[in-house]
């Protein structure tokens, strides 16, 4: 069972990983490495004088990207072991997991770690105001955790005394607030920062339904080889 | 029949602890890449830590 789950993570990580690596590469990493011009304030918005919004933001950083690739190929991998043990506890209990409802774990398992946190602490370009970090881990964790909850309550539960719970758990952490900064000071231009909200979302989308669909894929086929 | 029942919780038990031992390790990696706010890792993985929606600094 342990070499099962590691290997069908490692696989569905690994490939997951890359295919997202190569995607924010291409459409949020411009959008971070233009913000730290802000950042760093090469640029200045609403300086003296107008700015153009098209900069040069170079072009690829070997030793940059390749560890921004390794790390999210170890991110996901970290991700796709999780939710293959998720699975795994799933089917000793009854549930079949392919790779057809593989997709519907990774669209889960984007709602619990993107989506459920960032609805509040949206993801943030670099150079934006934003409380103190550990304080917003401890709210990222705790906000992850009652998400997950809520939505193995949803998919596993079988009344509403289920799902109304699973409703308040998805609801607490926003209802009761994320850590925020006492003042604005970003200097980034919000139209970077939506920008890069928005594609770091979007490619965290597609990342977890790639890590669902490789997760059930590998994850059926290492039952195959053992069976 | 007490047989079986021992062997139904033995099998219980030994499916158990490996998803939990992979879930562990999993959160681990997520962690320490994610999350660890040493500098070393920190800079390594800035641009996945923005990218990928975690609290970076």
């Amino acid at each position: 069972m342990f070499t099962r789950i590691v290997t069908s993570a490692l696989f569905a990580g690994a490939a997951a990983g890359l295919i997202a690596a190569l995607l924010q590469l291409y459409f949020v990493q411009p959008v971070l490495l233009h913000a730290e011009l802000y950042e760093t304030g090469a640029l200045v918005h609403f300086g003296g004088d107008a700015v153009s919004a098209h900069q040069d933001v170079g072009g690829i950083d070997p030793l940059r990207d390749g560890l921004s690739i390794l790390f999210t190929m170890l991110v996901y991998t970290g991700y796709a072991l999780i939710l293959i043990a998720a699975m795994a506890f799933a089917e000793n209990r009854g549930h079949v997991v392919t790779a057809r409802n593989g997709i519907i774990w990774g669209i889960a398992g984007f709602v619990i770690v993107h989506f459920a946190p960032g609805f509040t602490l949206a993801p943030e370009v670099p150079g934006v105001a934003a409380a103190d970090v550990y304080e917003r881990q401890i709210w990222w964790f705790a906000t992850v955790a009652t998400a997950a909850l809520a939505v193995w309550l949803i998919a596993f539960g079988r009344n509403w005394l289920a799902w109304g719970a699973a409703v308040i758990l998805l609801l607490a952490p926003h209802v009761i607030g994320a850590p925020e900064p006492d003042q604005f000071s970003g200097p980034v231009p919000t139209e970077l920062g939506a920008l890069f909200a928005a594609r770091a979302f979007g490619i965290g989308a597609v990342a977890w339904v790639l890590t669902g669909l490789f997760a059930g894929h590998f994850w059926r086929r290492e039952a195959d080889r053992e069976a | 029949m007490t047989t079986q029942t021992a062997a139904f919780a033995v099998s219980k038990k030994s499916v158990l602890l490996p998803i939990l031992a992979c879930a562990v390790f999993g959160m681990a990696i997520v962690f320490v890449t994610g999350h660890v706010q040493a500098d070393l890792l920190h800079d390594a993985a800035h641009d996945v830590r923005h990218a990928t929606g975690f609290p970076c600094h």
